[in-house]
Formats: structure tokens, sequence, C-alpha cells
């Protein structure tokens, strides 16, 4: 591909000259989580060796460098989402917690007993459990739209489970254990015409789409920061305002509070009634560089590189005897999860891992969807803007000798 | 084999060290776990439910075990084939042992055939777990023997 300079992206990611068990790191991995490129390492190492200094609290010089530093993440994170205002950007500490809180503080406001939420049945862990929680304490009922046999998400039946009772829809902009893309736009639109808000959970999105919150029209949409090649522990939750004005904080501390006495206590502006305690400031630099980057290379012409390696990868795989491949969704995004032929991920794992190649064996947290295929995992495959059709080769090199093992 | 003849656990150990010593790679190792997989003692199917499950694992494995003149007899399964060889590993050296044997038994020799890395918990094998259920197999049956 023109100007996608391969080489010059694999050099940006110290990792990649690892070796494991003496031979080349094949990190296939990527929707776990995914590397890091060489100028968010740096970042994080300035903040630490020339800047640290907690935010938001003091007058001196290095707290507010620091302060200007991490609210310029905040305004970046507006203008590359499209958010109308940069108090809808919640740092947090990554998809769970975002989803958490809006479980937590939407709920407790808007959802009552007899309520309905809806999610899809390819929903990761972290995108379930907190509504069925949530429901259990409200008396509420979690409703499921089912998927079809390629793991598609069935938008009729969606349409059948909205109705007055539904009072929110959280669904997964991408299936992190099968690839595949949900309709958010549509989803959201229809929901809309219900007065219904809409979550997205954009773990697997943001790393291969532009999101733009206001043409999507959806009312939150979270995700993490390390699947986007910055560090662990921050995330972002975008909310329209008029929800997170509406909403109640979830978690008490410093820096979210307004005035403070024995009997009263009233709460900051957005963002920071979200933002309690000391925030990740690191992560949030480190997020930032990585933005930098991500913009600088462009995320159309990643997920352009990356599509192409995932049919590359697809058409290779399908040429081994015996390899079948979950979810087929005519809409995927750079995830393969794969069988081979009856041997237990599990054991293929073990055997790929030790070629030096990563990837992931199991449920994938997402062990409803997994039942609906009625199988006890798979063997993911997922691939970010380093990888080359050459470690696909490996791969396929890879399940051939586990084939010779186990067959 | 007559019960006469039953080794003891350092015994069964030294030998499986021997076995695996004569691999030079971990692919033969890996081979020869399969193989020790395929030959697993098998749990009778009316033992293979939800209550013999061990947890902890990323594939699925059920252990039985039984007393019989004061030794223990342990059988198994798993729907991966390596974890199968890892439990076949274990009941070789529990197998017809006395509850006090298999309490006391330090399992070292995992280390020693580099298996090692079986135990660490993100591997979830369930190797640890086995080891756990086996010894509190042994620990029920010396304090049902004792009340006895």
């Amino acid at each position: 591909m023109q100007d996608f300079d391969i080489q010059k992206i694999r050099g940006d990611f110290p990792i990649l000259q690892r070796k494991i068990y003496d031979r080349p790191l094949v990190y296939l991995d990527n929707a776990a989580t995914n590397q890091k490129p060489q100028a968010v390492i740096d970042a994080i190492v300035k903040y630490y060796s020339e800047d640290n200094a907690n935010i938001h609290r003091g007058v001196h010089y290095l707290s507010q460098i620091s302060t200007v530093a991490f609210e310029n993440t905040r305004k970046n994170f507006q203008e590359y989402l499209n958010a109308a205002e940069h108090y809808e950007v919640v740092f947090t500490k990554g998809t769970t917690e975002a989803i958490n809180l809006v479980a937590q503080a939407f709920g407790k406001k808007f959802i009552h007993e007899g309520d309905e939420i809806i999610v899809s049945a390819l929903e990761h862990h972290s995108n379930l459990v907190p509504w069925q929680i949530l429901c259990e304490e409200k008396k509420a009922k979690l409703k499921i739209v089912p998927v079809n046999d390629k793991g598609e998400f069935v938008f009729e039946e969606f349409e059948k489970l909205l109705n007055e009772k539904t009072k929110l829809v959280s669904v997964a902009h991408v299936s992190n254990a099968l690839g595949s893309i949900n309709p958010i736009k549509k989803i959201i639109d229809k929901a809309h015409e219900f007065d219904v808000p809409v979550m997205i959970d954009g773990a697997q999105g943001i790393p291969h789409f532009k999101i733009d919150v206001q043409d999507l029209d959806c009312d939150f949409y979270a995700f993490s920061g390390h699947k986007f090649y910055a560090p662990m522990g921050v995330g972002v939750l975008y909310g329209k305002e008029k929800w997170l004005n509406e909403m109640f904080p979830y978690q008490f501390g410093g820096e979210m509070v307004d005035q403070v006495s024995f009997e009263k206590t009233s709460f900051n502006v957005l963002p920071f009634k979200f933002e309690a305690g000391t925030p990740n400031v690191e992560a949030v630099l480190g997020l930032d560089a990585a933005l930098t980057y991500v913009k600088e290379i462009g995320v159309e012409k990643i997920a352009k590189y990356e599509n192409e390696l995932l049919e590359y990868a697809t058409a290779e795989l399908l040429k081994i005897e015996g390899v079948r491949i979950i979810g087929t969704a005519k809409e995927k995004a750079s995830v393969l999860s794969f069988l081979i032929g009856e041997i237990h991920p599990y054991d293929a794992g073990m055997i790929i891992d030790k070629l030096g190649i990563a990837v992931r064996t199991g449920h994938h947290c997402a062990q409803p969807i997994l039942d609906h295929f009625n199988i006890p995992g798979t063997i993911r495959a997922s691939f970010s803007m380093y990888n080359t059709k050459e470690e696909i080769d490996q791969l396929v090199k890879a399940i051939i000798q586990v084939k010779s093992m186990f067959e | 084999m007559n019960k006469m003849d039953v080794k003891n656990i350092e015994e069964i150990e030294a030998e499986i060290i021997a076995e695996f010593d004569l691999f030079d790679d971990w692919m033969d190792k890996y081979n020869y776990l399969i193989e020790m997989g395929r030959e697993t003692p098998l749990i009778d199917p009316k033992f293979k439910i939800e209550n013999n499950l061990i947890s902890g694992c990323q594939s699925r494995v059920w252990l039985h075990a039984k007393f019989e003149d004061g030794k223990i007899i342990f059988t198994a399964d798993s729907d991966a084939v390596i974890t199968k060889g890892i439990a076949n590993i274990l009941i070789r050296v529990m197998n017809n042992q006395t509850p006090d044997a298999i309490i006391n038994a330090e399992f070292e020799f995992v280390d020693q055939i580099g298996l090692k890395e079986h135990l660490s918990p993100t591997r979830s094998n369930g190797l640890l777990s086995m080891i756990k259920q086996m010894k509190l197999y042994a620990l029920a049956f010396k304090t049902k023997s004792a009340q006895a």
C-alpha cells in the first residue's frame, strides 16, 4: 500500500525486536492489548523525569504544566471524537470502568422497576455483567439481541425488543471474540425513534475506526487506551452533556467536589464530578502521544491495511484442511477466531506459543457467544498496523505443526 | 501390578525425570505429553459430572478418586490432550499411594521435567488445581479412615 511504510512502523515499536523462545516475536493478540510505539513510552518517561506533579491542585509550576498537558489531552480527544464539548470527555481507567460508571450513575437515576435494558448476545462480559447486576438491583429486565450463525447482530430482533419500557441500549461496536462489526449507526437511529439512549462499547472499535460521536449521535461511547497503542489504566467515556449533567457521581473523594462541610457536599462541574481522586496522569499523557501517533499515520490507512491482513489470513487459514472460522460476519474488523478440526484450542495455543506466536485461546471473556456456537473457546488471532503477511505465514505453519502433533 | 511392587513417590518421580531427560527439545517433550495424554487412566463416564470438574482450567478436567486397601486410585479425563497428559503424570506419581504420602509430597519434579511454566496461574491449565484436588482427596480419605 502506498505511503504505509510497514518497516518504519515496525521500527517504532521496540517490543517487536524481542525474541520469544529464541524466535522473533509474532504478536497476534492485539484485541487483548496492542503494543506501544516509542513515542508513547517516551511520553511516560518524560512525565516522570521532568514534569511529575499532581494536577488541578497546586499553583506551582510543575502542577500547572502537568494540568495543562492533561487537559490538552481531553481537548485533543474532544477534537478527535468530534465531541461538542471538552467536558464530555471523561477519563476512566478503561472501558470496563466507563461502562460501570454509566451502569451506576445512569442506572441510579434512570432505571426503575419494570424497565428494560437491551444488550446483544456477543457482548464482552464487561458490557453484560454491569447491566445484569443493575437489573437485579432495580428489578429491571435485561433483553438480549440474538446473533445469527455468522455472528451478526440480528437487527430485526432488536427492533422487536424496543418498546416504551426500554431505557437504555448498550452494544459493542466490534465483537472482541468474533470481530463482527455491529451496525451501530442504524442501532442508534432506531433506538432514538423511541427516545432511548445508546451506549457503545468501543473497546474494539477505536483502534480501527474514526469515531465521530456527533455524526453517530451516540449517547455514550467508551474505550480503553491500551487497545489504542496507549498505556494500560486509562480509558475514555464520552457522554452527551445532557446525560452526564443529570447523572449522579458514582465515586466520591478529592477533585470531584465543590464545597464540602460536615453537613453537605456539593459536586464539581463536568467532567470533574466523574473523576474522583488523582487520575492516572502518566497514562493520559501516554494516550495523548498515542493519539498523535495514530493521527500521523491515519486511522483509515491503518484500518485498510489491517483489513488486507484479515482477508489474507482468512484466505490462507481456510486453505488448511479442518480449519473452521468462527464468526463469518460480512463486516469484520481484524479479529480471526478459529478452530483446528477437533483439537482443543488450549492444546493448539500451547504449541503456537512455543513457536513464538502470541494468540489468545479460550472464551475471550464472552462466554455467551461461544455457547451460541456450542464450542468451549476458540483460537483468536487479531491484527494490528505493525503485523505482516509474513507473520500470518508463520501462523499458518504453526497450525500445520499443531495438526501434525494432535491428529 | 502387584501391590508389593508399587514404587514410592520419589522413585516414580525419578523415573519420569529420566524419561523427560531423553528429549532435547520442547517439541519432543510435548509429543511425549500428548502420548501420555492418550494413555490416561480414564474416569468412568458415570463420574464425568459437574461435581468432579476441577475449576481454574481453560480446558475441562474431571478427576475421580477411590480408596482401596489404604491406597488411593485416581482416574481422570480432559477435553484437552496436553492437560490430560499432565493429569496422567500426576496419576502415575500418586496412584496406589497412601494418603500420607500424597499429602506430604512436594512435586518438585514438575520443575525438573520442564513443566514449570505450567505452574504459573496464568496458564490456567489446572496443574496446580489438580495437585490441590488430589491432596484434598488424600486428606478426606485419611480423615475418613481414621474415623472408621
